[in-house]
């Protein structure tokens, strides 16, 4: 830049703000690219609106006594406020029908081995499809891949018959395992596709060094690989902690194993009319998946293009 | 078992399971010299014996017992397909899952498609994606519950304030309210909205990191030629993201065949809104009808294949290209 402008020597300052200037130019010509009109902005709010009301509305309603939600909308709440924390308390503790508490313990003890026996599996796989020639090994993988299309449904009557043989039936290890199972697939395709990416000389000039499958793994290639376990991470937590045919089918409706989704489902199934218990319970069974979605957003775009086959 | 005992059961089996690698580890770090395929082997043994057992196995066996009797034991052929084709009950089932798979997988994509479009280069875009595309982030037992609260019903009396806004709503412009999840068959619709509501975001974010992909250059020479909004998205951005869409919109399908969470927290598959998975789940365990609720998954299995098929072949094209 210098070498074309010579005469022209700017401050930090000036240089800051041509920089400003020309974004706000580029900026100009994107809004006119776009379909000016105003009312391509009032659809978009509009949209945006009724995307949002439901989720308001029962935000709204989770914090209102019960015999205010009861006997008027949430929308009456802005003319007449009355807020409570009742209904939160009242889901989160860990005893009566109504207590929602035990279940997001086991969500939290059902997800994290869920999320890491996949991964620690799939990187060994994903590696051996990768980096080790052996006979066999295109075919081999091809199936793996092929085993994504096959639809849960198919699987769970005989896993379960399968687990009660083991004496595992009605224990976290059912759900552990079988999220495990469902997820290899796909987490060995997502990882295995970005280490193929890898430049070969850096394996290559590791292994001059001396260095062996093992230590090529761990001291190459997994520093480089985070973006692609976070990107299978987070769309496995997400998947686990929203999931509940799984969890119906393995863990049952107690409160010993099932997740929020089941004591969510149960209450929604038993008492559909209790919404100050339904509200607070859904926003308990929100707010996690929601937290995790915001912190890791640009990782989860890539995992669910990758991920779309799942299920 | 307190919460103390679950954490420590947990902390048990993630300690299991590093040892179990750990030991794999060690092993092969001690036979590489000598062989890479037995790193191969030791690499894939657990991977292969999850899959063979968990998945291969399973699939085999749902295929088999899906030719036999509600207990399991007798042969009776194609009994269980001549029933899900030939009992109206199942047959209900067959259209509201066609009507699932005709309707969501279109709206979902058109609606985001039209928000990715109008939102595309505006201040405070990244915010306004974020509002329709945090459904996907929540359970669809959560999103469930949240329209459930939507179409709320109380009864048509003086004295009686509607607490669903769209009764509400109903109320207000002058009409009676209305039983929305169990008047067939409307509610299948009802439901499908819910659907709908979760995937337009997931069709938005995919389609709105493709428009943004098309070169600045070929939208300036379209607008240089003077192409009005509506021949710019007809000529320009509509062929270059035909595989994203395509994309997008088989992914869908295949959520929507596979739909089980929202049937059964809205209706339970009560008042004719079964769907094929839904009913699985029913027969399965619910009616302990072993053999229909076989033949349910393999039929859901059957309808997946061609569109992950078409899937796969798609993606494979727009990546080639």
């Amino acid at each position: 830049m210098s070498t074309v402008t010579p005469q022209l020597d700017l401050t930090p300052e000036e240089r800051a703000a041509l920089q400003a200037r020309s974004a706000a130019g580029r900026a100009a010509i994107n809004a006119k690219k776009k379909l000016t009109s105003p009312w391509a902005s009032f659809v978009a709010v509009v949209l945006a609106f009724l995307w949002t009301v439901p989720t308001f509305g029962l935000l709204v309603t989770s914090f209102r006594p019960e015999l205010a939600i009861k006997t008027s909308g949430w929308w009456t709440f802005f003319a007449n406020p009355e807020t409570t924390l009742d209904n939160y308390k009242a889901v989160l503790s860990t005893e009566g029908s109504s207590g929602l508490g035990a279940y997001f313990v086991n969500s939290f003890v059902i997800v994290i081995p869920a999320v890491i026996i996949p991964i620690c599996l799939a990187i060994l796989a994903a590696y051996a499809f990768a980096w080790i020639d052996f006979r066999g090994r295109n075919a081999l993988f091809v199936a793996v891949f092929a085993l994504q299309i096959v639809p849960i449904q198919v699987t769970l009557i005989p896993l379960l018959t399968l687990y009660v043989d083991a004496g595992l039936a009605g224990t976290f290890w059912t759900i552990w395992l079988s999220h495990s199972i469902f997820a290899l697939p796909l987490a060995i395709f997502i990882l295995h596709n970005f280490m193929k990416e890898i430049p070969k000389e850096l394996i290559e000039a590791a292994r001059m060094d001396g260095a062996g499958h093992v230590k090529i793994l761990f001291r190459v290639l997994l520093p480089l690989m985070k973006p692609a376990i976070a990107a299978f991470g987070i769309f496995q937590f997400l998947w686990v902690w929203n999931d509940l045919l799984v969890a119906l089918t393995f863990a049952g409706g107690g409160t010993a194993v099932a997740p929020i989704t089941v004591g969510l489902a149960n209450l929604s199934g038993t008492r559909d009319t209790a919404w100050h218990l339904l509200s607070a319970g859904s926003f308990v069974a929100i707010i996690v998946p929601v937290v995790v979605f915001i912190a890791l957003q640009r990782y989860f775009v890539r995992g669910l293009l990758a991920g779309g086959l799942k299920g | 078992m307190d919460i103390a005992t679950k954490f420590l059961t947990m902390a048990l089996a993630i300690l299991i399971f590093v040892a179990v690698v750990g030991v794999i580890l060690f092993i092969a770090g001690r036979s590489e010299r000598t062989s890479g395929k037995r790193v191969a082997f030791l690499f894939l043994l657990p991977t292969a014996i999850m899959l063979t057992v968990g998945l291969l196995y399973p699939a085999v066996r749902t295929i088999f017992y899906s030719f036999f009797d509600a207990a399991g034991t007798s042969f009776i052929g194609l009994g269980n397909y001549e029933t899900i084709f030939g009992s109206a009950e199942q047959l209900i089932v067959l259209r509201n899952t066609a009507i699932w798979v005709l309707i969501t997988p279109f709206v979902a994509t058109a609606i985001g498609l039209l928000y990715a479009i109008l939102v595309d280069g505006a201040r405070g875009e990244g915010p306004a994606k974020a509002l329709i595309f945090l459904p996907m982030a929540i359970s669809f037992v959560a999103a469930s519950v949240i329209w459930k609260f939507v179409y709320a019903f109380r009864p048509d009396q003086p004295n009686v304030n509607q607490i669903g806004l769209l009764n509400q709503i109903l109320v207000w412009v002058g009409l009676p309210p209305q039983q929305f999840l169990i008047s067939t068959p409307f509610n299948t619709l009802f439901l499908i909205v819910v659907m709908i509501w979760i995937q337009a975001g997931f069709a938005m974010t995919i389609l709105s990191a493709s428009i943004k992909a098309i070169p600045d250059d070929v939208i300036e020479a379209a607008r240089l030629d003077g192409v009005n909004p509506f021949e710019m998205f007809r000529f320009v951005t509509l062929p270059a993201i035909r595989p994203s869409v395509v994309v997008v919109m088989t992914t869908i399908s295949i959520a929507t065949l596979k739909v089980f969470d929202i049937v059964r927290t809205m209706t339970g598959g009560q008042f004719d809104t079964s769907v094929v998975a839904n009913e699985f789940y029913s027969q399965s365990f619910r009616s302990d009808n072993q053999g229909l609720g076989a033949a349910l998954a393999v039929l859901l299995f059957v309808l997946v294949v061609p569109i992950v098929v078409y899937n796969v072949h798609q993606l494979r094209a727009s990546e080639a290209r």
